[in-house]
């Protein structure tokens, strides 16, 4: 059953058309990457899931939620993880789990805080101020705010913009652990060799649509490349 | 899950969990606001230090004698407000840009005119505070008794109406690449109400004006207060989204 549902999305800015009646589908449990140049829509679309921008036209529904009517109910299931960590670096990597799990209601928050720093190998610097932290430690711990509340559906936005190969490994790691326990996710990615390894789909968005699509299963990883270059010339 | 499903989920929330809710997730805005504060003192000291500066500056360029001072002491303490308030609103919404926050408030399943709230006390609390201290600092520079209980009412009253207009506009402002001066351009025309009768009513309780003259501007304040409230109540939620 498709846990993300959307049918002929239109995004206008004033009179530019980011979005040109986009269909995509994701079953529960896959892992989607969405694969596009620069400007392709890929932020816009992943915005749209996240209930952060209105579409101009077309159906989006997630979870069962119609968006945008139904999309406050529809945040208790959805992580999101952007380049930018959505943390305050004024505050430190607890107390900003503690702002977040007060915000989505989240039980035994202290219980919670505690496994989700150790998932994300940040127990040793839970009392730091998380402007202290490297830009990879700060992406951990945006991983770790997003699956504070236990999402169905996570939606991931360029994760690896400016880490370094350490951190991205580090991220590989953690991606792995929140693919493995059943979650449903999107993640646009410029990183090919990364998503290769991660995604259990492909999708290239191009020009404000989804052109092509492939199973992971029916493509060799070397040959990505050539099938992302293929999708976006035909386009 | 179907669509049938997810809304009786919704629906088994009675309105007092949901309230409970509401007002958790307001409080948790202003606690994370506090913390922050405490911790950099970014903005209260930006805000001091801006509303000392204007009061000084004020106490040197008006050479007045002791009577046309008492006169002024309303229109100077309203204008070190409004401009130290404004340099506060924009900190306070630049710190919710920085790193994409804005973004993660507006991801949290709750109300969004809860975060509105949040913000808007947390903002209420910072101009309280400078208030509170320019208040004294200005009854010792210009020798003029303020520790008047009609004063502080106007003040709050002036303060509730300038912060609930400025959250709103700075929210807006914040999601422009001229933040900085766009904030003062959209809200001093937009406060003009509040300023005068801020100042009117100051004026008043200051010159010690009977409360029949000082009323219709206390009313102008409340109403003002009440009328941007319920606006910004049921517009944030469009402000805020692309």
């Amino acid at each position: 059953m498709a846990v993300i549902e959307v049918r002929k999305l239109v995004k206008r800015f004033g009179l530019k058309t980011v979005l040109r009646g986009l269909n995509f589908s994701v079953e529960a449990g896959e892992f989607v990457a969405i694969l596009g140049p620069n400007g392709a829509g890929k932020t816009t679309f992943l915005r749209i899931l996240a209930s952060l921008s209105r579409p101009s036209l077309g159906e989006v529904r997630i979870a069962g939620y119609r968006l945008p009517a139904q999309a406050s109910s529809l945040r208790r299931r959805l992580g999101v993880v952007s380049h930018l960590p959505l943390l305050y670096g004024d505050l430190t990597a607890e107390e900003n789990l503690r702002f977040y799990g007060r915000m989505y209601g989240v039980a035994n928050l202290n219980q919670r805080i505690n496994q989700v720093l150790e998932m994300i190998g940040l127990e040793a610097r839970r009392r730091d101020l998380v402007r202290t932290y490297s830009r990879g430690m700060q992406q951990r711990l945006a991983i770790g705010r997003a699956v504070l509340h236990d999402p169905e559906v996570m939606l991931f936005d360029e994760p690896y913009t400016g880490l370094d190969q350490d951190a991205s490994a580090m991220l590989d790691k953690v991606l792995r652990n929140v693919a493995a326990s059943g979650r449903t996710v999107v993640m646009t990615s410029h990183d090919l060799a990364r998503t290769a390894d991660l995604a259990s789909r492909f999708d290239v968005l191009s020009r404000g649509m989804i052109t092509a699509s492939i199973q992971r299963s029916q493509i060799n990883p070397d040959q990505l490349l050539a099938f992302y270059r293929q999708a976006i010339r035909e386009a | 899950m179907s669509e049938a499903t997810a809304v009786r989920e919704d629906a088994r929330l009675t309105a007092l969990e949901k309230l409970r809710e509401y007002l958790r997730a307001l409080w948790a805005v202003v606690w994370k606001d506090l913390a922050a504060e405490l911790r950099s003192r970014e903005l209260l000291t930006s805000m001091l230090v801006f509303a000392l500066l204007v009061i000084l500056i004020f106490n040197f360029a008006l050479e007045l004698d002791a009577r046309t001072r008492a006169t002024i002491t309303s229109g100077v303490l309203w204008v070190t407000f409004a401009f130290a308030g404004t340099l506060g609103l924009n900190r306070s919404m630049a710190i919710e840009k920085d790193r994409g926050c804005l973004d993660g408030l507006l991801l949290a399943p709750v109300d969004r005119s809860a975060i509105y709230f949040g913000k808007t006390l947390g903002n209420l609390i910072f101009m309280l505070i400078i208030e509170a201290i320019v208040l004294p600092v200005y009854s010792v520079l210009y020798n003029t008794n303020l520790f008047n209980p009609g004063l502080v009412g106007v003040i709050l009253l002036g303060s509730i109406g300038f912060v609930v207009v400025g959250t709103l506009l700075a929210s807006m402002a914040v999601q422009t690449r001229t933040r900085d001066v766009l904030l003062p351009i959209l809200l001093f025309p937009v406060i003009i109400p509040v300023m005068i009768a801020a100042v009117k009513a100051s004026n008043g309780f200051l010159q010690g004006i009977e409360m029949d003259a000082i009323r219709p501007w206390l009313n102008l304040l409340i109403v003002y207060d009440v009328i941007f409230t319920a606006v910004a109540f049921m517009v944030f939620d469009y402000v805020v989204e692309e």
